[in-house]
């Protein structure tokens, strides 16, 4: 009863800080953009740095009108927004905070933020599916070629230091990392973490890789119909989808909460958190966007051997080096 | 009541209308690509959407009165449009332009030649990277660089962009020194942020993968069709208007006309990135042999009416940023044109549009289309 | 061939007689002359087609083509009866007459045989009259009328 009520406290304060970095992320992903183009960002609202932005943003979708196209598939449509954001905030109920703390602490909680990581490809497909739009159809078909290809470097890469920790369970694999962090082991980390990030941008549709919210060709795509609180449930799933994966990039390959003890844990894993955001912000304003059979070759051609790859090297030498751990 | 317009098409494919409003079209054009998966099998373009009649318009104004007209049609290289309109006049007329004159106008075409490759280059790059994304920062880069030179249009005429600079018979303003000196520090910072723009873009590997082989226009199709300007040049046409039938400054000034071999939009790409540094040289050229005088050569006009040009027809053309821009003048005698033709090098440009976009997947459709670098104000006239 | 030559091969050929800036041919030999042109003079290169309203007259279609190499531009032109304005349309010969031969089309109503693509292309397509020509009816419903040639002098 108790640990069920301390699940319950620790989900409820874990969903309050996550939504609230996500909506405050669309505000440090604005000022860096901005800065990227030499130019202020929000600025006005919140004089002088405009850091009330996102509730005013959040506010303006509230309060809009939800106009619905008359021949959308209703179901799917009402439910596209929601498949997209649930699955993105289960995934923070898997980040491990401080050994032992973390809202579900489960022998294969690894493998179940992947899996439920990967329940936002059918919100995304369901959105552009029952537009009754050609625009949302073909960002629904672009994307399910392209996020179903992505999702297995995506998962081998991440496997890697499955494999290193010898465990599924996400504090056996920060704990692991005591020694050096498994993006910084020689070669076989490097790489998985490298493909992991270059797949990690294809799933959560940053550029060079937003083909299927291209906005210059398909006009924001697959929610192109949609308006109001259900356009920010997409727009703020997208955040959070974001967020969530670089917060299990933080704890597999970056160490999670380990950092030196002047800071608490959370604080670690969070800055590592918005490092590797910032990372991805970076690369999402420098570069232009690929054509889907462009970033599909370099998903089969590239990504997944290498991905096999490292994890085949990794295993080897975890076999071979079973004892010097 | 107009009927629905029925699209034919084959069985499996989709008939997708990238319609007048579209973040890609350059302005309103109506694009409808019927496509086999993400490939084009069909792409028919539809324009009139921006037609505001302006060759009727000009049979009931006077000659004076018609040059800022013109400049609206090409809303992106405003004076290219008036100038060759003037152009058509001074030659039928017979009316001469003092070098000083057409020098400032040579001078004032170049730089809105730059202006106009920046927005080319600018909205280029929200094509291929999309308004999220790395395209909006090539975007910004580019549109800081003409603030520069807009605000140098301004403190030369009073207004930063349709200047209605041109007149039949010279300039309308003179450059003054310190104009003179800005003009300068413009084309050295063209030069400055043309290797910026190209790490942005022509280096960076996914632009080219995006824009080398895409949308070829092989050099037969180029001259059938009647292509002009950068199109034609990356074709391996070396045809430039400034060299053909020079005009104004241009028969004694040294320039590299740039030309490519292949014709993809890559090749497109880099004519006017080479055209933007040609353009910088061609300004400082003028800067340094500017000579004095008056900049128009007629008494200052009271009655636009009464300025008549004798019957006869005259066909001028000048470089626009896009093309060549020809204007086929009829006149008779009286103070108002009898028939004004305006050949616009978008809309011959356009044309290639359903030649060539056969074979090409969606977003190739929109890296080319880019690439041509249409202006539907000039299309439509 | 530097103009002059071309245009007595032209006159020889096909009965074309000098006119401003190039040559007039019948109209039932506009095509062969075009074609020859294009094929054994060199003109490859398209440049313009269009049309002047001449009233009385009748309309008159003029094509506009280059030789890039002689840098020489030759037009040549039709004059067409203004009750049947009907002539082969130059698209087979010079691609890119398309587009500006609909233009003509649509602008004068001038009807162009073979044509691929006979549709109207810069006004809508259900609209009725033919703006550029000379009687269209300028009068707009709320009274203003654009200056015409009578007005010349007026309001010095």
């Amino acid at each position: 009863m108790i640990a069920w009520l301390t699940a319950a406290l620790l989900s409820v304060v874990v969903l309050g800080v996550a939504m609230t970095f996500v909506a405050y992320l669309t505000w440090i992903e604005r000022k860096v953009a901005a800065r990227f183009q030499n130019r202020i960002g929000p600025y006005f609202v919140g004089y002088p740095h405009g850091w009330l932005q996102p509730l005013a943003d959040v506010a303006k979708l509230m309060i809009k009108e939800d106009i619905t196209p008359r021949r959308v598939d209703r179901v799917l449509f009402d439910l596209a927004p929601v498949l997209v954001v649930v699955p993105a905030l289960i995934g923070f109920a898997f980040v491990p905070f401080a050994k032992g703390l973390a809202v579900v602490d489960h022998p294969y909680s690894f493998l179940f933020f992947v899996a439920f990581a990967s329940l936002t490809l059918l919100g995304v497909f369901a959105a552009g599916w029952s537009s009754n739009n050609k625009y949302a159809l073909i960002s629904a078909l672009r994307m399910v070629a392209l996020l179903v290809s992505y999702e297995i470097p995506l998962l081998l890469a991440l496997l890697v230091p499955a494999v290193f920790a010898g465990s599924f369970r996400l504090v056996d694999i920060v704990e692991a990392q005591r020694g050096l962090w498994f993006a910084g082991y020689p070669v076989v980390g490097q790489i998985a973490f490298l493909v992991f990030f270059v797949a990690m941008l294809a799933e959560s549709n940053k550029s060079p890789f937003d083909l299927i919210e291209a906005e210059s060709e398909l006009i924001s795509a697959y929610n192109v119909e949609y308006s109001g609180m259900k356009f920010a449930l997409f727009y703020a799933g997208e955040y959070a989808h974001t967020f969530a994966i670089s917060g299990l990039a933080a704890t597999v390959f970056l160490g999670g909460y380990l950092g030196p003890s002047f800071l608490p844990g959370a604080v670690w894993l969070l800055l590592k958190m918005l490092a590797l955001f910032g990372l991805v912000l970076w690369v999402r304003w420098s570069f232009l966007r690929l054509r889907i059979d462009q970033a599909l070759q370099l998903n089969w051609k590239v990504l997944f051997p290498l991905s096999l790859a490292t994890l085949v090297v990794a295993g080897y030498w975890v076999a071979t080096h079973a004892g010097a751990r | 009541m107009p009927e629905i317009e029925v699209v034919e098409r084959e069985f499996g494919e989709l008939a997708l209308n990238m319609g007048p409003q579209h973040p890609s079209t350059h302005g309103v054009l109506r694009l409808t690509l019927h496509l086999r998966g993400e490939t084009v099998v069909r792409a028919i373009p539809g324009i009139g959407y921006l037609h505001r009649g302006v060759e009727k318009l000009s049979e009931s104004l006077a000659y004076d009165q018609l040059a800022p007209v013109f400049e609206r049609d090409d809303y992106l290289g405003p004076t290219a449009n008036s100038l060759a309109y003037c152009l058509a006049c001074e030659r039928l007329a017979g009316i001469s332009v003092p070098p000083r004159g057409a020098w400032v106008r040579t001078l004032v075409a170049e730089l809105q030649r730059i202006s106009s490759h920046l927005v080319w280059l600018g909205t280029l790059g929200l094509d291929l990277g999309g308004a999220l994304g790395g395209g909006t920062t090539l975007y910004m880069y580019c549109f800081r660089e003409r603030e520069r030179i807009l605000d140098f249009m301004e403190t030369l005429t009073g207004t930063r962009f349709h200047t209605n600079f041109n007149l039949i018979g010279g300039a309308r303003y003179d450059l003054s020194p310190e104009a003179a000196k800005a003009a300068v520090a413009l084309a050295d910072r063209a030069d400055a942020m043309l290797s910026e723009l190209h790490a942005m873009a022509g280096d960076s590997a996914v632009f080219r993968g995006r824009t080398e082989k895409v949308g070829v226009i092989p050099r037969e199709l180029a001259l059938q069709v009647g292509v002009t300007g950068p199109v034609l040049r990356a074709s391996g046409v070396r045809f430039d208007v400034r060299r053909a039938a020079p005009y104004d400054a241009y028969p004694e000034l040294e320039f590299d006309v740039p030309t490519r071999e292949t014709g993809d939009a890559l090749a497109r790409y880099e004519v006017r990135m080479d055209e933007i540094a040609q353009s910088a040289r061609i300004v400082r050229r003028i800067v340094d042999r500017l000579p004095p005088g008056p900049v128009f050569s007629r008494k200052p006009i009271k009655n636009p009416k009464a300025t008549r040009i004798a019957a006869g027809e005259i066909h001028a053309a000048v470089e626009s940023p896009r093309g060549e821009l020809g204007v086929y003048l009829v006149a008779d005698g009286t103070a108002f044109p009898y028939r004004l033709k305006i050949n616009a090098p978008s809309f011959r440009n356009l044309q290639i549009v359903p030649h060539v976009a056969p074979g090409l997947l969606l977003a190739d459709v929109i890296a080319t289309l880019g690439s041509l670098d249409p202006v539907l104000g000039d299309v439509d006239r | 061939m530097p103009a002059a030559d071309v245009v007595q091969a032209l006159a020889t050929a096909y009965g074309a007689t000098e006119a401003p800036l190039g040559v007039a041919v019948p109209a039932d030999r506009l095509i062969e002359a075009l074609r020859a042109l294009r094929d054994r003079h060199g003109y490859r290169y398209y440049v313009l087609s269009t049309a002047v309203d001449r009233g009385d007259d009748g309309f008159e279609i003029v094509h506009l083509v280059r030789n890039l190499d002689a840098g020489d531009d030759l037009a040549v032109r039709v004059a067409l009866p203004k009750d049947v304005p009907e002539i082969d349309s130059a698209a087979p010969v010079y691609a890119g007459a398309d587009w500006q031969e609909r233009e003509v089309l649509d602008l004068f109503g001038v009807a162009f045989r073979h044509h691929p693509d006979p549709r109207r292309i810069l006004m809508p397509d259900d609209y009725e009259g033919h703006p550029l020509r000379k009687d269209f009816a300028m009068d707009t419903p709320w009274g203003y009328r654009p200056a015409t040639r009578d007005d010349a002098g007026k309001d010095a």
